[in-house]
């Protein structure tokens, strides 16, 4: 059995899977100043009475994460940044306690200037002196050549009670979002240290020996103790859990449309080939791009029950949302309550949604049910167009070699999952805009907590060999050797293979879940002075990719009642 | 520097698969290194900086500048109609006021492409400036249109598209053609009987450093730019002006180019050559989008930047000065010249020898311009190439005069096959390619 949960911004869900079909499910209010008592209500409500030795695995998806940083409830962090040339520090700078030193690293990783230790001493008197006991070193080229970091590491390190490096955020290059996202890393490190060991706690009075599991941005899981090194990872795992409930619910091998629609939020994803697609550098939090994999999603402010209004002689809609709809007692006309009058969904108080629709007819001057038309038909298109905007945009991006100019992959949606509130009677709308099929899919009220428990273990790696240098470079893993002059692509591949099937184990990856695909993968001769060819520069990014763990398949699946 | 943020277009195509030959400055790895800084520093997550993909250049863009023999498919690849449609999409979100101005970095380059194209020349085989030039002006209409070339070798192939155009101001600033390819871009190279004063060539003496550029900009570019009144300046923006640069001997940094930039104020900036790929051209390019995008650049630098081991001789100075005063005199007199180089002429011929270094084809041209004063005037072309290739081009310009254009008609008409393997008509304005 499979225990999975989401606890989202206002209810909690669970379901027990039992041979991957839904034993059991559940619903509770999430109470956020105390997230592990919604947990336990949860758990109790969906396990009571289950044998604890029947327990496969727990996998939990929170806003711990995401709550602390947008309400700002984080740690003092002292940032120490080895910029060198560039763009100008003050630009550079996340917070009044970042300070800059004087040593840095080439594009290359070829370091030009070293570590002054008086220089990082002096930045870490000053750190105590104001109190702080986290700190960000963060070198531009870092996952280029880990080791300056490390360096100013080795020097404080006895000082601090937490020191996150930037090399092991990512692979990517981005120097900008890998100081934001090592910043909300050590600043989010203790309420997420301290809420896993209580959730380790809670689940260890259960008698269980199950492994619990953390959901990430990524729609992927790792186990609940690695997530401790890399708290971050676990922000906005809400819409993570969500795509990948959509995922199970659906028969997901085609390029499709995601859409969530709620009550003021719609929000988008995309489907390659039944994989969810990811941002290309990483997840947006609180104004801070980061270097976190995440799921792509567009998130737009029109759902059920935006505020309906007639401005300047046309309608808008949202993106502020007054209460629940009309119809409900609300205290505006929303797009529910255009869809009650229009008949095509019975819930609510018929009269009062006819009446709120009236409220605008009359600003208009035409018949209730012409503006409950144009309400409905504005929702629709607004969400279509998000939709061809959002497809345009991943088509159109830009690509660096001919071969991906004259042959890339486009995404050609041939289906758009529609869950969420109104999803009956929008989708048959929906589908007529964008020109392809929708499909509901069943039992998705639940489909974070499915989501997240049927979510396999994802993580990415990124490999640089330069045998000029006679170095390879695997940052994440803080990996840095020697190799030989001869080294090849294919011995990178293999080594780049074999690291990230031994970070997935570690993660708590099942070996049957390792479906690993290379995602870079370039080669380039290095020639120096009049055509001399120097060394290789070799590339390769390998990844468990997000997806749904072996041995479920969608014809199996059913609610038992 | 300007303190206005500008919104900015980078159109990014580093051509990860194609090069010249394996070894050769044009090949993969040329622009790895600068697009590992630019994503590095974060450049395109910042508001006002925005990448486009390239569109793809069409035959048809090609054929509105160049003669191609036998024919355009023949003498490209897919990755030069990228690279000019790289230019053509900056040069489109420019126009559309999608952005304020936009940087094409793109690659393979064009300027030292001519009318005629029998091959490659200067690791160029079409000139994608003057392509892009043409096509805006189908597009948008005549405009007065200044480049500014930057690159370290003369743009011969750019002042031979444009050397018959009083509408096309093209500047080219360079190390001293008596010491580097393609040995040409001397400031009596003045532009054609209807255009002169055009073209304007600056040679610098090696060793140049930022100074000197900086001076012949403030003293010589900026006020003829201000006098020709350009709608668009377009900046050629060679890199291999650097004082790292394998195949050329100048003293120019990173700084330099962003400063050049930020007070040129470019439209549109295309890439050229720089082949200091690994030491110069991640810098150089981070510093021209800054400068650009009006973002503080003055932390762009090489990390062995040292201005004083690189400052030029004053002797270099004194040069330069001299130089820049004697063609800003040439400049001002562009007018009073015309009768001398006419001698009341109906039509002049200039004999002209190409060389192809690339492909390895040598070119001898007859061209005749007639003389005239409503337009760039008709030219006609008879072109051997050591292919074997002969051909015969009538080109209607831009804007032309109806004489000049019925002329070219005539011509066309009454030039039999005979001697050529094809003879070729081209009319601008009305967009008209025609080949027998």
């Amino acid at each position: 059995m499979i225990i999975g949960i989401d606890v989202g911004g206002t209810h909690t869900d669970a379901v027990l899977l039992d041979g991957y079909k839904i034993k059991k499910k559940a619903k509770v209010i999430t109470d956020q100043e105390n997230l592990i008592k919604s947990l336990m209500e949860a758990t109790e409500a969906i396990f009571g009475g289950e044998d604890p030795a029947e327990l496969e695995k727990v996998v939990l998806s929170t806003t711990i994460s995401t709550n602390a940083i947008v309400q700002g409830k984080t740690d003092r962090v002292g940032m120490i940044l080895a910029a060198g040339p560039g763009l100008s520090p003050e630009m550079l700078r996340i917070n009044e306690d970042t300070h800059f030193i004087s040593g840095y690293v080439n594009h290359r990783g070829i370091r030009v200037a070293g570590t002054d230790r008086g220089e990082v001493s002096g930045i870490g008197d000053i750190f105590e002196k104001e109190g702080i006991d986290h700190v960000g070193i963060v070198g531009k080229f870092s996952t280029r050549n880990p080791r300056l970091e490390t360096e100013i590491g080795d020097i404080i390190n006895d000082r601090f009670g937490h020191i996150s490096f930037g090399h092991r955020m990512s692979g990517n290059l981005n120097f900008p979002r890998r100081i934001a996202t090592t910043y909300l890393n050590a600043a989010i490190w203790d309420t997420y240290n301290t809420f896993i060991k209580n959730v380790i706690e809670y689940v260890g009075r259960t008698k269980t020996t199950a492994p619990i599991y953390i959901l990430k941005a990524d729609g992927g899981t790792t186990g609940i103790s690695q997530s401790a090194v890399y708290p971050v990872g676990s922000i906005l795992s809400g819409p993570a859990a969500s795509i990948m409930g959509i995922l199970s619910l659906t028969n997901g091998n085609k390029d499709a449309v995601a859409l969530d629609i709620g009550g003021t939020t719609t929000d988008i994803a995309i489907f390659a080939g039944g994989t969810p697609l990811l941002e290309p550098l990483g997840v947006t939090i609180e104004g801070h791009k980061t270097l976190i994999r995440g799921l792509l999603t567009r998130s737009i402010g029109i759902g059920g029950d935006s505020r309906v209004r007639y401005e300047d002689g046309r309608l808008v809609i949202g993106p502020e949302r007054d209460g629940p709809a009309a119809a409900f007692g609300g205290p505006s006309p929303t797009p529910t309550d255009a869809m009650i009058a229009l008949g095509l969904t019975d819930i609510g108080d018929r009269g009062k949604a006819i009446k709120a629709v009236e409220e605008i007819a009359g600003v208009k001057n035409c018949s209730i049910e012409e503006m409950a038309k144009e309400m409905f038909d504005l929702v629709c298109r607004k969400i279509t167009s998000a939709v061809n905007e959002m497809l345009s945009e991943i088509n159109n991006k830009p690509v660096y070699t001919v071969h991906e100019i004259f042959e890339g992959k486009k995404i050609k949606p041939e289906v758009v999952y529609v869950v969420g509130g109104p999803a009956r009677p929008m989708a048959p709308y929906i589908d007529k805009m964008l020109g392809f099929p929708s499909c509901i899919p069943e039992h998705a009220e639940v489909a974070n907590a499915i989501g997240a428990a049927l979510a396999r273990t994802t993580t990415e790696l990124t490999l640089l060999a330069d045998t000029e240098k006679g170095e390879m470079t695997i940052a994440e893993e803080g990996i840095q050797t020697g190799i030989s002059r001869g080294f090849t692509r294919e011995d990178a591949i293999g080594i780049c293979k074999d690291k990230l099937r031994e970070r997935a184990l570690r993660m708590g990856a099942r070996e049957d879940d390792l479906d690993i695909e290379i995602i870079e993968d370039q080669v380039f001769n290095m020639v120096r002075g009049m055509g001399y060819s120097t060394g290789k520069n070799i590339r390769i990014k390998a990844q468990v990719k997000p997806g749904l763990i072996a041995g479920f398949k969608k014809e199996e699946y059913d609610v038992r009642r | 520097m300007s303190e206005d943020k500008k919104k900015t277009g980078l159109i990014f195509f580093p051509a990860f698969d194609w090069a010249i030959s394996p070894t050769h400055p044009e090949r993969e790895e040329r622009l790895l290194y600068t697009q590992d800084q630019v994503f590095e520093e974060g450049l395109l997550d910042l508001d006002n900086i925005v990448e486009f993909k390239p569109g793809l250049a069409t035959i048809q863009d090609i054929n509105r500048i160049h003669i191609c023999v036998p024919d355009a498919p023949s003498v490209i690849t897919q990755s030069h109609l990228i690279s000019a449609g790289g230019a053509i999409t900056a040069a489109e979100k420019v126009m559309q006021k999608e952005v304020d101005n936009a940087f094409a970095l793109v690659r393979p380059p064009g300027h030292h492409a001519m009318r005629i194209v029998h091959g490659a020349r200067g690791f160029c085989n079409i000139n994608i400036e003057a392509i892009m030039i043409e096509y805006i002006r189908h597009k948008y209409g005549p405009k007065k249109i200044a480049i500014v070339d930057t690159d370290c070798h003369h743009g011969d192939g750019s002042q031979d598209v444009f050397w018959h155009d009083p509408n096309t101001l093209f500047i080219s600033i360079h190390q001293d053609g008596r010491t580097l390819y393609p040995g040409s871009g001397f400031p009596d190279e003045f532009g054609g009987p209807n255009a002169l004063g055009y073209t304007i060539n600056v040679p610098l003496p090696p060793n140049t450093s930022d100074e000197g550029f900086l001076f012949t900009l403030d003293n010589l570019i900026l006020p003829i730019l201000d006098e020709f009144k350009p709608d668009l300046i377009i900046n050629s923006a060679g890199q291999d002006n650097h004082y790292s640069d394998p195949i050329t001997n100048m003293s120019f940094s990173a700084q330099g180019y962003a400063i050049l930039n930020d007070r040129l104020s470019p439209d549109i900036a295309v890439l050229e050559g720089g082949y200091s790929i690994e030491t110069a051209l991640p810098y150089i390019n981070v510093g021209i989008i800054l400068a650009m995008a009006g973002i503080d650049y003055s932390h762009v630098t090489e990390p062995d930047y040292d201005p004083e081991a690189i400052r030029q001789t004053s002797r270099t100075t004194r040069q330069i000065e001299q130089q820049v005063s004697y063609i800003y005199n040439l400049w001002k007199n562009r007018e009073s010249q015309r009768a001398g180089v006419i001698k009341g002429a109906d039509y002049l011929r200039r004999d002209k020898s190409i060389f192809y270094d690339t492909d390895r084809i040598s070119e001898h041209q007859k061209e005749t311009v007639r003389v005239c004063d409503e337009c760039g005037g008709l030219v006609t072309t008879d072109s051997e190439a050591s292919t074997g290739n002969r051909i015969f081009a009538v080109m209607v310009p831009g804007q032309s005069c109806p004489v000049c254009r019925k002329k070219g008609e005539e011509i066309f008409e009454l030039t039999s096959k005979g001697l050529y393997h094809y003879v070729y008509f081209q009319d601008r304005d009305r967009d008209i390619y025609l080949t027998k």
